[in-house]
């Protein structure tokens, strides 16, 4: 079971409710998709195939290395990032440069999403649509 | 450690303030979705449907031949159940569901996937060697029980209806809904009987 991490820290809860979101950003992106999707700007089965690419990447990327963790919302991210800028709702160098803005911050300055939000970590994680 | 977000914070934190300067999205939008999945779409929904079941012979027929509609007429929200199929365990037959592509997963009925469904090594190994997973994951079939591997997809979405467990013949059925569990529902878990 060793590649599979269902064991020690990953093992799958006892009790329906789990905590997949390891980090408030993971939530964060999730909404932020499913949001996108609902509101038609992209369907589920468009960004599945983002994410399946993104993926698929990502276990090429790690083939045989087993001190990796796997990065699930790595990928979704990937694939965000790759389909909105595909659909030319956000540009690359407008999310590089906002990017930048945002890390050039304050110290200490209320930012950051892990930190500041209580955006619920369900059960779950998700990623979703699918996808 | 530094304060510093990690790059990923950075990054949908980017995506965000750009949506919303857009007027693509807003943070309401973003925050109402959040809020339907960790609080009103979760594995209850399924495990009202398992219960019913349990109980209801005609229901159960019902729910084996057209999920999909059942799911509609009890108005579960969360979306993602185009088409839903439920598999009926029994002595001889054990249902597991698995995407092997992503992650696909009946929201409407189990909430968010846990996890481990979306592990590379869950989604190829239940496939490869189911018995020998399931084991590692604690439940141990009879050799005499088959297992069927079922493979979710964008189109179909697949929910496992588990053995009810033996001493639970006076519980109602609220009661029974208490004791089901999603890992039961994607079929990786028995239903304990209750204490």
């Amino acid at each position: 079971m060793s590649d599979l991490g269902l064991q020690g820290e990953t093992a799958p809860p006892m009790r329906n409710g789990e905590m997949v979101f390891e980090a408030p950003w993971q939530n964060r992106l999730f909404g932020i998709a499913q949001a996108m999707c609902e509101q038609g700007f992209f369907d589920q089965d468009t960004f599945r195939v983002y994410l399946i690419r993104a993926i698929a990447q990502w276990e090429a990327e790690h083939l045989g290395r087993t001190d990796q963790v796997y990065a699930y919302f790595d990928c979704f991210q990937v694939a965000l990032t790759q389909l909105l800028h595909d659909t030319a709702l956000i540009d690359a160098n407008a999310l590089a440069h906002r990017e930048l803005e945002l890390k050039a911050r304050p110290h200490g300055h209320d930012h950051n999403h892990d930190h500041n939000h209580n955006h619920g970590h369900g059960h779950g994680h998700g990623h979703g649509h699918d996808h | 450690m530094s304060d510093q977000p990690s790059p990923q914070s950075l990054r949908t934190e980017a995506i965000e303030t750009l949506l919303i300067e857009k007027n693509l999205l807003t943070s309401a939008a973003i925050d109402t979705v959040l809020t339907t999945f960790s609080e009103q779409v979760g594995p209850m929904n399924g495990a009202k449907l398992v219960a019913r079941a349990w109980v209801d012979a005609r229901f159960k027929a019902r729910l084996l031949e057209d999920a999909t509609t059942i799911v509609q007429e009890y108005g579960f929200e969360g979306g993602q159940v185009d088409k839903l199929i439920v598999k009926a365990c029994t002595e001889s037959v054990h249902h597991v569901v698995v995407c092997t592509l992503c992650s696909c997963y009946p929201w409407a009925v189990l909430g968010l996937p846990p996890r481990w469904y979306k592990d590379p090594g869950y989604r190829s190994r239940i496939v490869r060697e189911p018995r020998k997973v399931l084991t590692e994951m604690g439940l141990s079939l009879p050799e005499t029980t088959s297992i069927k591997v079922w493979d979710s997809s964008a189109e179909i979405r697949y929910m496992v209806l588990p053995l009810r467990p033996a001493g639970t013949e006076a519980l109602d059925e609220t009661a029974l809904a208490e004791l089901i569990t999603r890992d039961a529902m994607i079929g990786v878990a028995a239903i304990e009987t209750p204490s």
